[in-house]
């Protein structure tokens, strides 16, 4: 048996391959520039937090990052593969491998709750009717909504719509997931279940996920890692990058107006226009 | 607007191609949303269908009866209106129902499909709303298009048999041989084709519109009105000009 050598230094682990790689992504929409030279990774197991105010270009960023729109100049790496080059059969064989929460929840009005989380399965999953139906049982039980598979999205609350959108995302077990504002037009209660379900389900399968949302208290609460997409003169570039911690140590004004939710600071919360109220008095 | 012919064009592509060639690649066909779209397309058109050309076959006949029997000519009210319904108004009407029913409540799902992010979850998922959404309606309506203009013009025939028989004192086979002898088989064949043509049309252009919804319930109802409009000037032409291919 060979002798342990002593004192010698270990060498870190190295780093995973990254699951997504961000390089320079640009998007302008004629003279705006929503997205201004973005450039991040996001890591096996991460929960990746994307948040910004209204209009900083987070949910635009997302768009890019699942395929459904196409930037002005730069890269996006999704499993190891490029989007921005991606024929729409490469795109398809992407997506497969991730699930998206959608803002609204996105779920077919036509089908029942029990069809919508079925849908991913029936499509790419090649099994027996009776197993699919055991599945969708399960996963509607995981996420807390055993009983409710025959109703349709209309007869069900927006939080059971969320729920029944993240059992939709996760069915397939997919890798990674992408998230929309998950949390958004939820009661605190709501919004601490699903954050909660969400982590006890990607970590369950061992899933990535990216959020995108402007909700503090969620944020801290789920995020490994977080960036922070500027407005105003910063309009759509990384204002900060880094671990809860490092975000809210950050001495950056803009991070910190946004993290206290107040009115003054570097956040322009209007257009500049003219001052109608001094034009009135003028008059 | 070149832009929209353009985007119009790759839809009736895409569509062709997941008709005739993804079958040989692995990909089926989606029959139970097939058979869906078909009783919501055709089936529920069908008593509007009824009514619109049962009236047509009625006033057909009792305008060609009043006009021709001042000059004693009524026995040609049959084949009056059976050529009638058969070359020109079965079709055309049945398309007219077709857009004001169907259509426009393709578009209107398909809109608000889109803007509710539901198209855009379908292709998150990778499942292509080509085949989920727009092939089972576009095999729906070229199925259910010839159907509802055959029975169209059963229905507006029988309309011209209530005028000739309780009014002319018509018998019904007098009135059914007569009318016959006024079809000939390129009529039948031309009347399908107009029908199959009508279908294409309306649905292409109301999954188009449909699915090029921008907005939100404004922009749905922009969209309806926009495909209804669109769907009956292509009808219309695509009339006159099938018509002049083959009657002028």
């Amino acid at each position: 048996m060979p002798e342990a050598e002593p004192n010698k230094p270990t060498s870190p682990a190295p780093k995973p391959d990254p699951l997504i790689e961000v390089d320079s992504l640009v998007r302008k929409f004629g003279a705006q520039t929503v997205l201004n030279g973005i450039s991040f990774k996001v890591y096996p197991g991460d929960t990746f937090v994307i948040m910004g105010g209204s209009g900083c270009g987070k949910s635009t960023l997302l768009r890019h990052l699942i395929g459904a729109e196409t930037p002005t100049s730069g890269s996006i790496k999704v499993l190891g593969q490029e989007l921005t080059t991606a024929s729409p059969r490469q795109l398809e064989e992407i997506r497969r491998q991730f699930g998206m929460l959608f803002q609204s929840g996105a779920l077919l009005q036509s089908l029942t709750v029990a069809e919508n989380v079925a849908l991913p399965l029936v499509e790419h999953a090649q099994l027996d009717p009776g197993l699919i139906d055991l599945v969708v049982k399960m996963k509607l039980e995981q996420v807390g909504l055993t009983g409710h598979g025959d109703k349709k999205p209309s007869e069900i609350s927006g939080g059971m719509k969320k729920r029944v959108a993240l059992a939709r995302a996760l069915v397939l077990d997919p890798p990674l997931i992408f998230s929309d504002e998950p949390t958004a037009g939820l009661d605190p209660v709501m919004t601490a279940v699903i954050d909660d379900l969400t982590q006890k389900l990607t970590q369950k399968i061992g899933a990535t996920v990216v959020v995108v949302t402007h909700d503090m208290a969620s944020i801290f609460r789920i995020a490994s890692r977080i960036i922070m997409l500027g407005t105003g003169d910063r309009q759509g570039q990384i204002v900060i990058e880094g671990s809860p911690e490092e975000v809210k140590n950050s001495n950056d004004p803009m991070v910190q107006q946004f993290i206290k939710g107040t009115s003054d600071g570097p956040i322009p919360y209007r257009s500049e226009g003219d001052n109608y109220s001094d034009m009135l008095l003028a008059n | 607007m070149t832009k929209g012919f353009g985007a119009y064009v790759l839809l009736c592509a895409g569509v062709l191609y997941w008709l005739f060639i993804a079958p040989f690649r692995g990909k089926t066909y989606r029959l139970s949303q097939i058979f869906s779209q078909m009783v919501r397309i055709g089936v529920h058109a069908v008593p509007m269908a009824a009514l619109t050309t049962l009236t047509i076959g009625l006033v057909l006949a009792m305008q060609s009866a009043a006009q021709l029997q001042s000059l004693g000519a009524s026995q040609y009210v049959p084949g009056l209106v059976a050529s009638s319904l058969v070359r020109e108004l079965a079709p055309l009407i049945v398309a007219i129902i077709v857009i004001g029913r169907s259509g426009s409540a393709v578009t209107a799902e398909l809109g608000t499909m889109k803007v509710s992010e539901e198209i855009d979850a379908l292709e998150v998922m990778a499942v292509p709303p080509m085949s989920y959404l727009i092939l089972p309606r576009f095999l729906a309506m070229i199925l259910m298009m010839p159907v509802l203009t055959v029975f169209g013009i059963y229905v507006g025939m029988f309309g011209g048999w209530l005028i000739t028989h309780f009014n002319l004192n018509m018998s019904t086979s007098y009135y059914i041989s007569h009318a016959l002898e006024y079809i000939k088989p390129r009529d039948i064949a031309v009347c399908l084709s107009k029908s199959l043509v009508f279908g294409f049309l309306i649905v292409t252009i109301s999954c188009h519109t449909g699915m090029n919804v921008r907005g939100g319930a404004e922009g749905v109802g922009l969209a309806t009105t926009r495909s209804v409009v669109l769907s009956l000037f292509a009808v219309f032409i695509a009339n006159a000009f099938v018509t002049a291919l083959f009657y002028f």
